[in-house]
């Protein structure tokens, strides 16, 4: 046996930070080979990659390598240390959402007593990284698109934050682990053998947390900040080579975590009824798996089908429209609480 | 060149200053931006310098002029049957339909006309080069507005109708198929047959796009009141086809001219709408390749049977004069002016490109709007730019 | 109204010139209004071409559009009636004749006659009644100015700039006149006759068949009568060698970019 002892707390958290490395790009290339592949490509009559391994399954891993031997291009008027470290805070927000989300009862980086409000608030941290890259490039394009992006995803916190206070009250606490708890024991109306997958009551919640989850993720209907067709690639234009990739996992990565994260919320985590204890730590994360998978389905189906608001149309629905009602529902969960 | 007026002089050193991709700041407020020519938006290098104040625009000027080729003065100096070659390429989407006009023109000076047979299928063609132009358009219109699904039905329905054309003709783009004094073929067997499932396809894309994008709400809220444009203005600057009829004004050539061609044979609707914005002309265009779509439906049932090409000397010399022949054509008003000293090539030839007049509006139309809805109100004008720049 | 003129063209006996009363209802109203500055009319073939003197053009079609209802600014461009002098005007491609430089002279100007070698043409149309007219206006080659009517049309910005800097016609009180397809440093107006075509220069249009079959001569097979037009059959790609070899023109540098020695 060597010297060292792996279940000491710097080994075993240097286990899970690693784990979760390895996870942020190996969930963001299925996320986009399933997705943005094939099931973009299936919807509009075609079959997308098919030459790199079967069906085009390595053809993620092509792009990742490609992009990687490119050159660093830096524009000649750019702010090089902004430029060069706008991905860096983007893909460290992506990185820090993922210590608190559970795959099973011990699976998990850390379980803050704050989860749910940690997560939230690390994910505004990529609007820094946003503006950093829009006005870092020297391209007007690329200003606008970072400017735009700014408003928007500050806009669309506030639905994000409302949405899941209900989710908190129903459940009694802020931390993911025990809103899975709460589900699973949960029960419907005394029917308690699939728990009390919280979608059932927050509806509305989830709805509007899937809105503005598509807000910040800047995908289509939201996709003003990166609207292809006006401004190129909006804030990221001026990017290739790895910096583009680490924009791109980024996308990806923030798309994954902010499905497990609705998935814990609404779905019930990584918890399958029956299923307890050790088994739920392997059963667990094939679970979740499942569930982000489906979430993934809705935000990338919208993101295919609908054509993309204006900025001010935005910022209405934002403000007017998913603001009031997420209050609303807040409200007429504490209520319920207290009555029930 | 005369620079006198500040405007013009402003005007000048932006466009040189865009040109520079340098970020010239005239003023302390308001950004040059150049849209343009490389851009996904512009369907080819149009470039379009824009002065914004915040999102919004000042004024805008498009410059026009990157795929210039000088047809006019490259007809003087072909013969007629080459010059059918040459104008295909204005508008490439709709190829056949500008071999139409000049070929009409040429009829009419030398006082031909082409049996009903070879009229009959140059409407169908021209028909279906419509329903190509505009197909790409309806999908097209989608993409500027992000919604990039429906364009893939788009190419896939237009791939059949191209194909149709290529069995016929030879050519998917260029067809090529249109001669002095008829056609250069008749059509192959089975064509006709064929030509009816397409047409039914293409009925049903329609009603796909309707339900997709039409009815799609967030389709409506970015294109219902942008760009509008008022009648009067609209027959100010000749907008033509499809625009003009989406602010109201019923006027189409196909009905409205005296035209050999067969459109007088079958029974078919002029659309308009009342609106006159972007709406409005997706809506219009959508409703007219439907319409192409009967009309071919209608012609192919009552084709005679006959020849294809009328008595045309081996030689064309058109004698001398003058004609000018409009068409109906997918962008909207094509014309040929023909003048004619009784040559083997034409003297002059002025061509009359819906395309430009279109765009012609967009400094009075762009000012006030917003950056998004300049791409909208771009694609919903719909260009090609072959057929600006001639 | 258009239909019913010409359905009653077809009614009458043909004639000599056959009576189309909306057209001919317009060139009243304008000889009413501007007498002689209406100069010469024609109409033929369902259309009609009215010349205006150039003083009083804006006011034309100020009339026009204000009165006679002709609202649709179809396009304004220009005429350039020199010969063109790659071709020699009449025998244009008799391989057989000697080859010959053609000497600038104006031609006939055409259905309203002129007396400049420049001209203005205008076309404008009435959507109601669909008639159409073609305003010609003549312009002096000294001085080749000519007011501007973007006050009456702003459609007619583009076309008035585009005419200018392919002609040379300056026209005053237009906003600004700038190129519009050309680049900024252009020189010289490319439509104008003596505006060489420089591929015509450099070598002959390979286009340009070295002889023309006689009806019925080396004919292919295939084509049946009157189904090709003229030499369409010589450009085809030709299985067996013909005695015509395409490079000929290289072997003789001429400007005149026209016969061909046959060199069989």
């Amino acid at each position: 046996m060597l010297a060292v002892d792996f279940t000491t707390y710097g080994w075993v958290t240097a286990l899970k930070v690693g784990v979760v490395l390895g996870v942020i790009p190996i969930g963001s290339l299925i996320f986009v080979y399933v997705f943005l592949f094939k099931m973009m490509s299936h919807m509009q009559s075609r079959l997308g990659p098919m030459e790199a391994g079967p069906h085009g399954m390595l053809q993620p891993v092509v792009e990742a390598i490609k992009f990687l031997q490119k050159e660093d291009i830096f524009p000649a008027r750019a702010d090089r240390l902004v430029f060069g470290l706008a991905p860096f805070v983007v893909i460290v927000s992506t990185f820090l959402l993922y210590l608190v989300i559970p795959a099973g009862p011990s699976l998990i980086v850390e379980d803050l007593d704050t989860g749910i409000f940690f997560a939230l608030a690390v994910s505004s941290l990529s609007v820094i990284g946003v503006l950093m890259a829009g006005w870092a490039s020297a391209n007007k394009f690329a200003l606008i698109g970072g400017l735009r992006a700014a408003g928007q995803l500050i806009a669309y916190e506030l639905p994000l934050i409302l949405a899941v206070i209900g989710v908190v009250i129903q459940a009694g606490s802020l931390s993911l682990q025990d809103i899975v708890y709460a589900q699973a024991g949960g029960e419907i109306f005394g029917f308690g053998a699939i728990g009390n997958p919280f979608v059932l009551t927050q509806i509305v919640g989830f709805v509007i947390f899937l809105m503005a989850a598509q807000a910040e993720l800047a995908q289509t209907p939201f996709d003003m900040p990166v609207a292809e067709s006006e401004l190129v690639a909006g804030y990221m234009t001026e990017y290739s080579g790895f910096r583009f990739l680490f924009f791109f996992i980024g996308e990806f990565g923030t798309a994954f975590a902010f499905a497990g994260i609705a998935a814990t919320l609404f779905l019930g985590g990584w918890y399958v009824p029956g299923i307890e204890g050790g088994l739920a730590d392997v059963v667990g994360p094939l679970a979740l798996g499942g569930k982000v998978m489906f979430i993934g389905f809705l935000i990338f189906w919208i993101r295919f089908t609908y054509p993309r608001f204006r900025e001010d149309q935005l910022q209405r629905i934002a403000w007017k429209v998913l603001i009031p009602i997420s209050l609303l529902n807040i409200v007429v969960t504490g209520v319920l609480k207290v009555v029930f | 060149m005369s620079v006198t007026t500040d405007w013009q002089k402003s005007a000048y050193i932006s466009s040189q200053a865009a040109d520079a991709r340098v970020n010239v700041e005239l003023e302390t407020e308001g950004m040059t931006l150049n849209i343009g020519p490389q851009h996904p938006a512009t369907h080819g290098t149009l470039r379009i310098v824009v002065r914004l104040d915040g999102e919004q625009v000042v004024w805008a000027d498009p410059v026009p002029g990157y795929m210039h080729r000088g047809h006019e003065k490259l007809c003087e100096v072909r013969k007629y049957p080459q010059v059918n070659t040459l104008v295909n390429r204005i508008d490439w989407l709709g190829s056949f339909a500008n071999e139409v006009p000049f070929i009409l023109a040429a009829e009419q000076l030398m006082g031909i006309e082409a049996p009903p047979r070879a009229q009959y299928i140059r409407t169908i063609f021209f028909e279906m080069s419509r329903i190509a132009n505009i197909a790409l358009f309806l999908g097209d219109m989608g993409v500027q507005l992000g919604a990039i699904t429906p364009v893939f039905y788009a190419f896939r329905d237009r791939e059949h109708v191209l194909n149709l054309i290529e069995s016929a003709t030879g050519g998917r783009f260029h067809p090529n198929y249109d001669r002095v004094g008829g056609l250069k073929e008749d059509l192959p067997k089975g064509w006709i047959d064929e030509a009816k499932d397409v047409m039914n396809r293409v009925r049903r894309f329609c009603d796909e796009l309707e339900q997709l994008l039409v009815g799609n709400e967030i389709f409506q809220k970015r294109t219902r009141g942008i760009g509008v444009i008022t009648p009067a203005v609209a027959l100010d600057y000749g907008l033509s086809g499809a625009n003009l009829r989406a602010s109201g004004v019923d006027w189409d050539l196909r009905r409205d001219s005296e035209s050999p061609l067969a459109w007088k044979h079958a029974d078919w609707k002029v659309w308009t709408h009342p609106d006159g914005d972007s709406f409005a002309r997706y809506w219009v265009r959508l409703q007219e390749t439907r319409e192409a779509a009967i009309i071919i439906d209608q012609l192919l049932d009552s084709l005679p049977a006959g020849p294809i090409m009328a008595k045309v000397p081996v030689k064309i010399k058109v004698p001398e004069g003058e004609a000018y022949v409009e068409t109906e054509n997918p962008l909207g008003a094509m014309g040929f002016y023909l003048v004619s000293k009784g040559d083997l090539s034409p003297f002059r030839v002025k061509i009359r490109t819906p395309s430009f007049n279109n765009i012609s509006i967009c400094p009075w139309l762009l000012k006030g709007v917003f950056v998004p809805d300049i791409i909208t109100i771009l694609a919903s004008l719909y260009f090609i730019l072959g057929d600006i720049d001639r | 109204m258009a239909d019913e003129t010409l359905t009653a063209d077809a009614a009458d006996a043909p004639e000599e010139v056959e009576v189309d009363s909306a057209r001919a209802a317009v060139v009243e109203a304008l000889g009413a209004q501007f007498g002689d500055a209406i100069v010469d009319s024609h109409i033929a073939k369902g259309d009609l071409w009215v010349r205006v003197a150039p003083a009083s053009w804006a006011a034309v079609v100020r009339f026009c559009k204000d009165v006679l209802g002709f609202r649709f600014f179809d396009f304004l461009s220009g005429l350039d009636w020199l010969n063109n002098p790659d071709l020699s005007g009449e025998k244009v491609w008799d391989l057989d004749a000697e080859p010959t430089v053609a000497e600038p002279r104006i031609l006939d100007r055409g259905y309203t006659g002129g007396d400049t070698r420049f001209q203005v043409f205008c076309r404008l149309i009435n959507i109601d009644t669909h008639v159409g007219v073609t305003l010609k206006v003549d312009v002096d080659e000294a001085a080749p100015h000519l007011d501007t009517i973007v006050p009456i049309f702003a459609g007619a910005d583009w076309h008035e700039r585009e005419t200018w800097e392919m002609f040379g016609f300056i026209f005053d009180g237009h906003p600004g006149l700038r190129h519009l397809y050309l680049p900024g440093a252009f020189e010289g107006f490319p439509l104008r006759k003596d505006f060489p075509l420089l591929s015509r220069e450099i070598r002959p249009w390979p286009g340009l068949v070295d002889k023309e079959p006689m009806p019925g001569e080396n004919v292919p097979e295939s084509a049946a009568e009157g189904s090709l037009p003229d030499g369409a059959d010589a450009a085809l790609p030709k299985d067996e060698p013909k005695d015509e070899p395409k490079d000929e023109p290289k072997d003789e540098p001429k400007d005149e970019p026209k016969d061909e020695e046959d060199s069989a």
